[in-house]
């Protein structure tokens, strides 16, 4: 049996008295790749930013292996070995690439390690690293969004919508770059609207709705039209 | 008459005041970076530190400046664990109308401390020699306007290192461009935070002592005034970025020293007047600051 990396038991998140998330109950293994996908306003964000600590869980359990982490800061979550790529990438304009990058190692545990190991994978960044990272383009940038998350040698990493407003070749970019990520055994939880996609991607794939989660798909799935189609009417 | 009066004794100590005001500016500018708050009280640090200067003026200078420092730090610290960390995410304004109250609870407390010995005032003369006047070319500069220009230009070229080149600093500035996703990355807030503030009390300390040597007879309502001259010229400035913040302090106290200077010796109560009546044109003109560049919006902050 496959040790749980990223656990949710009974996860309820609310806005005042509107449930966002009720009782959901979410698994990743070690080295696995779960996606997350569903329509607009079903929870998905909502479950990353419980994850990390931006919002209060109001009731259930967060765990990473052995620990708790329900209650603790963003910042407890992310030195835990929880690391977020957020909706929109989120660079600091205005800062040099590789001080978007430096920022990543804030997180990490074992002290300040290299970024060599984020260049090779990305060596574009390394090109740029001097430049203006607002100056990039909307790929570069979202690369540089994983580059920062994967700097600090996460457990597990969050993607909340990674392939959202990029132009087609850079949606590719974005999916090759998973795939690269997945063969360094990096535990990965996926938010995505591109649903066929992500379920042909996946190793599961969660459909949540209306803060629930309604059925699981495996990548064979998503040559079954009929399934897909019903995974997004449930 | 106004170009008449623009002579090199008024240019140098013009330039004193805005080295002074621009060290204030820095203080709160640094704070606001990453609180978002505008700390009103920050005259009171530097007042609390002119009443260590004062009540330690006895003792030798370095000990007391030392004293000064100490008391200076340690009520900043106080200020943020005690006042702005359990109201940290509160909106801006409520934020704002606490440092009001603390900045008045302070000077209350200074008055309850001053009035002990029947009189309002503590003289603090251990660093009254910096007063004495050096002649340069004919013109008397006062040794506390070396000073202060110097130690200005020295403290603002410590923080830009220490924000250009060190990790803690790269950790304020992305804190001050976005701080929910600085702290999603692992930086932590209460460090972050504790840096401004402890920056922020050095720099008012430095004031402390400058001010001090300028104006040796320390009254609660010590710095009160400049603190609002300073927050006005932060604002002028564009509080948004700290470098425009800064020039914003620097050029509200050159303003006021070029106007005390153009002014008849009898007219000087107009000060204050003709310096607001500066700034509201600057408002009107460039409402998002002074030196906030081309990007109109003047709200984005990076």
């Amino acid at each position: 049996m496959a040790e749980p990396a990223l656990e949710l038991r009974g996860l309820e998140v609310r806005y005042g008295p509107v449930p966002a998330v009720r009782g959901l109950d979410l698994r990743v293994d070690r080295g696995e790749i779960v996606g997350l996908i569903g329509p607009n306003g079903a929870g998905k964000s909502t479950t990353l930013h419980a994850i990390m600590g931006l919002l209060p869980a109001h009731a259930g359990e967060v765990r990473l292996g052995a620990r708790a982490l329900r209650a603790a800061t963003p910042e407890a979550v992310a030195r835990a070995g929880v690391a977020l790529v957020p909706e929109g990438r989120r660079i600091f304009g205005g800062f040099t690439v590789e001080e978007n990058l430096r920022l990543g190692l804030a997180a990490r545990r074992d002290g300040e390690g290299g970024l060599d190991a984020v260049y090779e994978l990305f060596p574009i960044l390394r090109e740029y690293r001097r430049r203006d990272a607002g100056a990039l383009s909307g790929g570069q940038q979202q690369q540089l969004a994983i580059g920062r998350a994967l700097v600090a040698n996460p457990d597990v990493l969050l993607l909340d919508e990674p392939s959202l407003g990029l132009a087609p070749m850079a949606v590719d970019q974005v999916f090759d770059t998973l795939g690269a990520i997945r063969e360094r055994g990096v535990t990965i939880l996926l938010v995505e609207q591109r649903a066929q996609r992500t379920v042909a991607f996946a190793d599961r794939t969660h459909v949540l709705a209306n803060g629930e989660l309604r059925m699981t798909l495996g990548p064979s799935d998503a040559g079954d039209t009929q399934r897909m189609i019903a995974a997004y009417l449930a | 008459m106004i170009l008449a009066a623009l002579d090199a004794q008024t240019l140098v100590d013009a330039v004193g005041l805005g080295a002074v005001y621009a060290l204030m500016a820095v203080g709160i500018g640094l704070v606001f970076g990453v609180l978002r708050l505008v700390n009103f009280a920050y005259g009171q640090l530097v007042m609390a530190g002119a009443y260590t200067l004062a009540f330690t003026a006895e003792r030798p200078v370095a000990v007391s400046v030392a004293a000064c420092f100490l008391v200076v730090v340690a009520l900043s610290l106080a200020m943020e664990r005690a006042v702005f960390r359990p109201l940290r995410g509160h909106s801006p304004a409520v934020m704002l109308v606490t440092t009001f109250a603390i900045a008045f609870m302070l000077q209350a407390l200074a008055l309850l401390v001053d009035i002990r010995d029947g009189t309002i005032g503590e003289p603090a003369t251990s660093v009254a020699p910096l007063n004495r006047a050096v002649t340069v070319a004919g013109v008397d500069v006062r040794k506390v306007t070396i000073v202060a220009v110097v130690v200005a230009v020295v403290a603002l070229a410590l923080l830009a290192l220490l924000l250009v080149r060190t990790t803690i600093g790269l950790h304020m500035r992305a804190a001050a461009a976005d701080f929910r996703t600085a702290r999603l990355l692992g930086v932590r807030a209460n460090r972050v935070i504790g840096s401004a503030v402890l920056l922020s009390g050095l720099l008012a300390a430095t004031v402390a002592v400058i001010l001090t040597v300028q104006f040796p007879l320390v009254t609660p309502d010590f710095a009160l005034r400049d603190t609002i001259v300073v927050l006005v010229g932060v604002v002028v400035g564009g509080i948004d970025r700290l470098w425009t913040a800064t020039l914003g302090g620097f050029t509200i106290g050159f303003a006021a020293g070029v106007i005390n200077g153009a002014l008849p010796t009898d007219q000087t109560v107009f000060l204050p007047s003709a310096v607001f009546a500066l700034v509201i044109l600057v408002l009107i003109l460039r409402p998002a600051g002074l030196f906030a560049g081309s990007r109109a919006a003047g709200i984005e902050r990076v």
